[in-house]
This record gives structure tokens, C-alpha cells and sequence, in this order.
């Protein structure tokens, strides 16, 4: 079943030629005229104050931590998705549905704990 | 059917299907302009070509002769690398959507309209949907401007927050049609014996197809949760440093991530390619099906933009974390109990 995925190459090589050309094309034919004042990065017309590698707030970091649990969790639900309706064959169906329920009810746990704890608030 | 058939027949599939969404992804900066226009009783764009139809083209040209400028102490190798991420990912997602049932020509089956008929289309669309926030953080990094930085931050926040919203409820659908491949559950849709009881071709989850279409908006960064561009705020986000064809980029992988978003929505709840009341239509029938769908989407991505003020970030947040992934969650829960009851 590999040669399913054969024509994704050829999207691949026609998405990275449409965009690579058509950036390297505007580098070579846009005119370029070169100041100082061009140079610098936008700050309302006045001088920049510092660069821009500056700290960053502690609550984009908590953000991506706790998308990080919820999507290495949902991962996990991905597999019973695809399997609920073939667990009634076997009779399973309802023993596995408990199971994913309990999984669910800690995810939402660890959600409540958050939520708790106050890392959903963004105004803090 | 030899292997050089089956190349040249894949091959004209992945043209037909890449070129129909760059140039859709083009006519929509057109629709955008000409609906507004419409929306706030002005005439938009309509000096090029008859009824404007050429502005893309023209607004092509330029972006290619427009002067670039690139900010002082900016990283040169990623500045000009992120627009190409953000454009590719959107364009790659593509593969896996069905736009026709089996295509018939003069009695020769030509297989799906769809460039790849993967088994895992879901983790294929997931995976690299979720690319395309590298783009985004790392022009608004590599820019070394305050405004693209806290564009891109806040651009990548929301892009993860209502991701797991996305991800759960695309999984109710996948609970109900018991497979990945996006094919299949169309088919799932429109089969008497499961889901389509009442002949509407369509997935019974109305709560998590209403999550959907909201999460795609915050997903694609477009109004009303478009904080990563809000320009009262910061200007032009992440891109505010990007000029040219670099910043074209940025917007081509808008709305080609637009066009991909509002089939896959058609995709998993709509019934694809299926015709309601008509259950063997013919499949230019339900190209056209399936093509008049995805407008409808991409027409609301418009009006909601013209019509809806904007969100503030705290409330973008609270609505995904608190109400979103608790509601797809409890939604998922349910959907499995009526399967495994059923």
C-alpha cells in the first residue's frame, strides 16, 4: 500500500516549487534600494527602544505545556476511536467504553486541577 | 492498469487538485474585497478585467516587483524561510480530502478525486496541520520586531488552544464512521444502515460540528479570533516586517488552509461529495456537490469577517480552554456511549 503515498511527493516537489520560485523570484526582481531609516524594524515611525529577544510571559509557556498533556492524551483516544464500533463484535463494546469513560474522567481531572489551580485564568 | 497509467493518472489528480486550490485560494482575496465591498454598500475592486476577475492576477505581478525590505538584525536564513512554511503545510493538507466518488469515463474507472487515499487521513491532516504554526512563530521571531513577536506568540497560543478542540471533535466523527480515512466516512454518511436514516447524507453531531466550525476560524487565525494580525493592536502581527511576495505567502496560506478547512468541515459532517434524496448520483454531480459545499463555508468565512466584532484575547482563551475542550470532551464521552449502547 506504499504507492499511496507516492503522490504526495508529487504535491511535495509542485507545493515547494510554486512557493520557493515565486519567493526567490520577487528577491531577484523587486528593486532594492537600501537606507537606514528602511532597515529598521516598525515602531510607530519612532527609533526602536532594545531588540526584540525579550522575555516572554510565563503564561504562553504554561500554554503550550498543557497543550502538550491534552494532545499526547488524545493520541491514546485516536486508537479506541477507530475501534469502537468493531469492540461490539466481540462483545467487548461496553467494557472498553468503561474503560475509555474512566480515562476521559481522569483527563478531565487533571482539567479541573488546572482550571482550579488558576492556569486557564489570563488575566493574573 | 500498468504503472506508468496509474503515474500519469495520480499525477494529473495531484495537478488538478494543487492548481483548483492555489487558484481558489487566489479568488478569494478578490471575494474577500468584492464581498466587503458589497457588505459595506461600496463597488471593491473592478478596474481589472471584467467584474475585477484579474485583481489577483495583477496583485500577483506586483507582489513579485514590489521592493523587499528585511529589518536590521533579523534572522536572515529564517525570515525568508517561514513564509514557505507557512504556505506548504495548508497546501499539503489537501491531499487526503475526496472531492468525487469513483471517477467513470467512457466505462474506465479512474478511482477517487483525491490526490492520496490514505487509511490515516485524519493523522495525516492533524500532523501537518499542526506545521503550520512553525511559520507563524518563526516569522514573527525571526523579524526581531516587537509587533511580529507578540503577534506570532499570541497567533501560536491560540492556534494550539483550539487545536485540541479540533482534534476531539474530528474524533466523535471518527467514533461514529469507525475509520481514518476520510473517504470512507463520507461513504459511512451516506451508507441507509448506519448514520443516514433519514436520507440526509449527513454526520448526526451537532454539537461537535458546531465546535468544528468555530475551531477552524481560531485555527486559521481569521475574524473574529484573528488576534495575530488584530491592527489596533499590533499592527500587522507577525508579518508586520514582511513585504512582497514573502508577505503574499503568508496570506496564500490563509486561504488555501481557508479552502481546506471549510471541505474537510463538508468532509466529516456534511456528507461530502453525497447528494441528499439522490443516493447514486453520477460523480460530476457530486463534484459539483461537493465544490458547492465548500463555497457555502468559504462564503461564511466572509461574512462572519465583515459582520462579527472582534474577540479580546482573554476571552479567545477562556472560551477555548474552559467551554470548548470540556464541551468536545463530554461530547466525545456521549457519542461513544450511543456506539458502544447502540
Amino acid at each position: 500500500m506504499l504507492e499511496n503515498y507516492a503522490p504526495l511527493l508529487i504535491l511535495l516537489s509542485l507545493a515547494l516549487g510554486f512557493t520557493v520560485s515565486q519567493v526567490v523570484l520577487s528577491e531577484v526582481a523587486g528593486r532594492r534600494r537600501k537606507n537606514v531609516g528602511k532597515g529598521e524594524a516598525y515602531e510607530c515611525g519612532m527609533e526602536p527602544v532594545g531588540g526584540a529577544r525579550i522575555r516572554l510571559s510565563i503564561h504562553f509557556y504554561l500554554v503550550a505545556v498543557l497543550f502538550i498533556l491534552f494532545d499526547v492524551e488524545s493520541v491514546f483516544l485516536v486508537l479506541w476511536a477507530v475501534a469502537a464500533e468493531g469492540f461490539k463484535e466481540q462483545g467487548l463494546a461496553l467494557f472498553v467504553f468503561g474503560e475509555i469513560a474512566l480515562f476521559v474522567f481522569i483527563l478531565g481531572l487533571a482539567l479541573a486541577y488546572v482550571w482550579r489551580k488558576g492556569g486557564l485564568e489570563w488575566d493574573r | 492498469m500498468t504503472t506508468l497509467e496509474g503515474f500519469l493518472i495520480a499525477l494529473a489528480k495531484t495537478v488538478v487538485i494543487f492548481l483548483g486550490v492555489v487558484n481558489v485560494a487566489a479568488l478569494m482575496t478578490l471575494a474577500e474585497r468584492k464581498f466587503s465591498a458589497w457588505m459595506q454598500y461600496r463597488i471593491g475592486p473592478n478596474r481589472v478585467g471584467p467584474y475585477g476577475l484579474l485583481q489577483p492576477l495583477a496583485d500577483g505581478v506586483k507582489f513579485i516587483f514590489k521592493e523587499e525590505l528585511t529589518p536590521a538584525g533579523a534572522n536572515r536564513f529564517m525570515f525568508r524561510a517561514a513564509p514557505i512554511l507557512a504556505a506548504l503545510p495548508s497546501m499539503m493538507t489537501i491531499a487526503v480530502i475526496p472531492f468525487a466518488p469513483d471517477i467513470v469515463i467512457g466505462g474506465k474507472n479512474f478511482g477517487a478525486l483525491t490526490i492520496a487515499d490514505l487509511d490515516i487521513g485524519i493523522l495525516y491532516i492533524l500532523a501537518l496541520g499542526g506545521l503550520a504554526i512553525y511559520g507563524v512563530i518563526l516569522g514573527g521571531w525571526a523579524s526581531n520586531s516587537k509587533y511580529s513577536l507578540l503577534g506570532s506568540l499570541r497567533a501560536s497560543a491560540q492556534m494550539i488552544s483550539y487545536e485540541l478542540t479540533l482534534i476531539l471533535t474530528i474524533l466523535s466523527v471518527v467514533v461514529m464512521s469507525g475509520s481514518l480515512n476520510l473517504r470512507e466516512i463520507v461513504e459511512a454518511q451516506s451508507d441507509i444502515t448506519r448514520w443516514n436514516a433519514w436520507n440526509v447524507h449527513a454526520m448526526p453531531q451537532f454539537v461537535a460540528f458546531v465546535l468544528f466550525v468555530v475551531a477552524t476560524f481560531a485555527e486559521t487565525n481569521r475574524h473574529p479570533f484573528d488576534f495575530s494580525e488584530c491592527e489596533p493592536e499590533l499592527v500587522g502581527g507577525f508579518h508586520t516586517e514582511y513585504s512582497a511576495m514573502k508577505w503574499a505567502m503568508f496570506y496564500i496560506g490563509e486561504y488555501s488552509a481557508m479552502t481546506v478547512m471549510a471541505a474537510l468541515t463538508v468532509v466529516l459532517f456534511l456528507g461530502g461529495w453525497s447528494v441528499p434524496f439522490w443516493p447514486d448520483a453520477p460523480w460530476y454531480v457530486g463534484l459539483a456537490a461537493m465544490l458547492a459545499k465548500t463555497g457555502c463555508f468559504l462564503f461564511l468565512f466572509l461574512w462572519v469577517r465583515w459582520t462579527l466584532p472582534r474577540f479580546r484575547f482573554d476571552q479567545l482563551m477562556r472560551l477555548g480552554w474552559k467551554v470548548f475542550l470540556p464541551l468536545a470532551l463530554l461530547n466525545l464521552v456521549v457519542t461513544g456511549a450511543v456506539v458502544s449502547l447502540r
